[in-house]
């Protein structure tokens, strides 16, 4: 592969030359500070590369002319007849290097030929440097990569502080990398210096704020350290050897303040290796002392899920509470009040994620029993299926785990069922014969993903648009993306399964598993590869008791909508209400979306306003806006259930307390922008 | 995924050098023959890595460093420079410019494949 790169070389290498050589001639009549600077690349280009490719005595040769040119090019030596014979002979002894073809006895030969020396002699009398003091070309400076020699000192620990230049991050550097290569040499121990973190509202994620405190345990000596920090000359860097009488402690107490100093700090940092948000955030003057982690032994208490319960409510009737207080406070406008307030709300929010962490349970809890049902599911189809559950230490509220089990478990015994064939049909297509099904849960930012995933035969898009057609779910010329025909599974309605076989077939569909999961304010989704396999992923809060909500009035009435779906809030454009074009459509900038007047759904009957709102809101990849009077503003929700008799309306998912006493709604945005969505497929459709 | 590296050099054989030794290391290699065809490629091919010439026609490397670092698709990346001039002055010029490190000429694949892992983990 390399000789690939000689062969450019050489070719390039000549029409360089030949190229120069017009450009002396050229010099006779004209001198331009254009050619020079091109006749010096060229000559910059031969030297550079002509080493790289085994034309060393080429490019040694070619540096003493190089070295002219610059000379031209600075002014200081000026071009006359003289330095154009020169050059124009010059030019000729570079072709005869390079017909010799690279390297050799030859090409030594001729370089000390009394030919090559002349031409030499007379270049560095023009350049005045003497031979010896040319840089032996073809020596390769010890540089980055280039692991010095290992000091034969033995173990040694270094105390390294490392502060990069302010735009490191912007140019490029990447001081994780810069720790695992630390890590290579030895045992290292990583601490932060956060001091410089600004405020998180003043943080600009591009720039480097951290400094880093390395102690390093290593074999390698000084230079194989100082060689890990080659790019970083720009950086402020100390390097100091630890004598055994310092303790790192003592060392570390007269720094300024540093996280917690468990190696894992390291993985930690994001690829990008800005400081994460909620890093800075969580610990904007953090105590060395204090945080260090000590010993602690974790002790539990068993209480009943009851209690949790009933903390759970209280906690949710303060938040209520403290919602009035900030209205009245509001009303009031006392700056002492308004100072309480202030902690009062604080106080409450860390009393709510207490709380709610206290909520928290390993999905493990709810993994653990599909191992049976999947041995004993298999058993009875006489297949060979493994379970192999991943991310089981990852915590969800306990509620959304009891909710989530059945669906579950219905999903299991799909994959289980329809998914994974028998070991005989899966050799007969040369796969192994045991199938395999994955369940595997991680958090996600504010979300929980779990996912469920076969190796078997996959969904039958087709099947499943005979199927779809058959029970009218679609128009029999609807032309649907795969993707779109494998989420008919979800509608009300429909079931694949030719013969309801005593495993799935219990009445319960994919439709049941989707209510439950939207009921969660959560979202599923399917992918699906004909004799591959199929993933099905549930996308779910991490907590259903209290949510951020946005508040809008529809008249009288206030809603609240989960800000989770919420993408953004623009104005009403009331002519294309009036247009009435029967399409319900927005244009948002480049995108149409549909859009649904909720006072219409909501059976409200005051006049709408003038300029109206439409929030806009996104689940599942599907937008569509929601038009209201007014948006009032962002608050904490507490999710009260609604009573029997109101559970079915659709479009709702619950009702909450305001600050004011007064009951207000909360949307389920999965439903309604599914309704909007099929709206849009479908043209136009009376609203409610 | 594959990552993309853009290698800008006016030489067509140190172009093939830095592709016919990256590409078998699981990179897939763009290339450019100054610094504004490198521009155009930093935008449309959005390498991980670009590693650039300093003496080129039309744009030399200092000037395309400068520019792609005000440049969207060319913040955080890193950018090794390639140098014959192992000249201080040159080194510091191309680092204010926002270059991430330097190799100097002549190097071999060994050296490129060591500046690349250390720059790209």
């Amino acid at each position: 592969m390399i000789e690939q790169a000689t062969e450019a070389f050489v070719l390039e290498a000549r029409e360089l030359l030949a190229e120069l050589e017009d450009s002396f001639l050229e010099l006779e009549d004209d001198v331009t500070s254009a050619r020079i600077d091109e006749i010096f690349r060229a000559l910059h280009t031969v030297k550079g590369s002509g080493s790289m490719f085994g034309y060393t005595a080429l490019s040694r040769f070619t540096h003493h002319f190089e070295n002219a040119y610059d000379l031209v090019r600075d002014g200081a030596l000026q071009v006359e007849r003289d330095l154009i014979d020169l050059s124009l002979a010059a030019r000729d002894l570079m072709v005869s290097f390079l017909d010799l073809g690279g390297d050799g006895p030859e090409a030594e030969a001729l370089l000390v030929s009394p030919e090559v020396s002349a031409i030499v002699e007379r270049l560095s009398n023009l350049t005045g440097t003497s031979e010896e003091s040319i840089e032996a070309p073809g020596k390769v400076e010890a540089d980055a990569g280039e692991t010095a020699a290992p000091a034969p000192t033995g173990v040694q620990t270094f105390l390294i502080r490392f502060t990069p230049a302010q735009d490191a991050l912007r140019n490029g550097m990447r001081p994780d990398l810069l720790m695992r290569e630390l890590a290579d040499l030895g045992k290292i121990q990583v601490s932060l210096d956060v001091s410089a973190v600004p405020r998180l509202t003043e943080l600009d994620p591009t720039e480097a704020v951290l400094g880093w405190i390395v102690e390093l345990e290593t074999a390698e000596g000084r230079e194989a350290v100082e060689d890990v920090f080659i790019f970083a000359d720009d950086a402020d860097l100390s390097i100091t050897e630890m004598t055994p009488e310092i303790s790192v402690e003592e060392t570390l107490a007269t720094e300024p303040p540093a996280t917690d100093s468990a190696e894992p700090a390291v993985a930690q940092v994001p690829a990008a290796a800005a400081p994460a948000p909620s890093q800075a955030a969580a610990q904007p003057k953090p105590e060395p002392k204090a945080k260090l982690p000590t010993a602690a032994k974790s002790e539990s208490i068993r209480v009943t899920s009851s209690r949790l319960d009933d903390m759970m409510d209280a906690l949710g009737e303060l938040v209520i509470a403290q919602a009035r207080l900030e209205a009245v406070s509001e009303e009031i406008s006392d700056p002492t009040l308004e100072t309480v307030v202030e902690d009062v709300q604080r106080l409450v929010m860390g009393l709510r994620d207490a709380t709610l962490s206290i909520r928290m349970l390993p999905i493990e809890s709810v993994f653990g029993k599909f191992r049976r049902v999947v041995r004993d599911l298999s058993a009875d189809l006489g297949k060979d299926i493994r379970l192999i559950t991943e991310g089981g230490e990852t915590e969800i509220d306990k509620n959304v785990i009891d909710r989530i089990s059945e669906p579950l478990v219905h999903m299991i015994r799909n994959s289980v069922d329809h998914g994974l064939e028998t070991a005989e049909d899966r050799q007969a297509q040369g796969k192994t014969p045991q199938g395999s099904l994955w369940l595997s849960a991680c958090q996600e930012g504010g979300e929980i993903l779990v996912s469920i995933e076969d190796n078997g035969k996959g969904l039958d898009a087709e099947a499943i648009r005979a199927r779809a057609i058959e029970r009218e779910l679609i128009d029999p010329e609807a032309e649907l993306s795969e993707q779109d025909l494998h989420h008919l599974i979800f509608e009300p309605g429909f079931s694949t399964a030719k013969v309801v076989s005593s495993v799935s077939g219990r009445g319960v569909g994919m439709d049941a598993v989707k209510t439950t999961i939207d009921a969660l304010g959560g979202s599923i989704h399917v992918l699906s590869r004909a004799g591959q396999g199929t993933r099905i992923t549930l996308r779910l809060p991490v907590t259903m008791a209290i949510i951020d909500g946005l508040r809008v009035r529809l008249g009288e009435s206030v809603y609240v909508i989960p800000l989770s779906a919420v993408e953004e809030c623009v104005e009403m454009d009331e002519a294309e209400s009036k247009r009435d074009s029967g399409r319900s459509l927005l244009q948002i900038r480049d995108e149409m979306v549909p859009y649904l007047e909720l006072d219409a759904l909501f059976g409200q009957t005051a006049k709408p306003d003038a300029g109206r709102r439409v929030v806009v809101v996104r689940v599942d990849g599907m937008r569509a806006g929601l038009v209201v009077d007014d948006i009032l503003g962002q608050s904490q929700t507490v999710i009260k259930g609604l009573s029997a008799y109101h559970k079915d309306i659709p479009g709702l998912g619950g009702a909450t307390i305001l600050g004011d006493g007064r009951v207000a709604l909360i949307i389920d945005v999965a439903t309604l922008i599914r309704w909007a969505e099929t709206r849009r497929d479908q043209g136009p459709r009376k609203a409610a | 995924m594959t990552k993309t590296i853009l290698a800008i050099d006016d030489s067509k054989a140190v172009r093939d050098m830095v592709a016919f030794t990256l590409e078998p290391q699981g990179f897939r290699v763009v290339s450019a023959e100054n610094g504004a065809d490198g521009l155009q490629k930093l935008r449309s091919e959005r390498p991980a890595l670009v590693i650039t010439d300093l003496n080129m026609p039309v744009m030399n490397g200092i000037d395309f460093i400068s520019n792609a670092r005000r440049d969207a698709a060319g913040t955080g990346v890193p950018i090794v420079m390639l140098t014959t001039e192992s000249s201080p002055e040159m080194k510091a010029k191309g680092k204010a410019a926002g270059a991430t490190g330097w190799i100097n000429k002549p190097f071999d694949t060994d050296k490129l494949i060591a500046v690349t892992r250390k720059l790209l983990g």
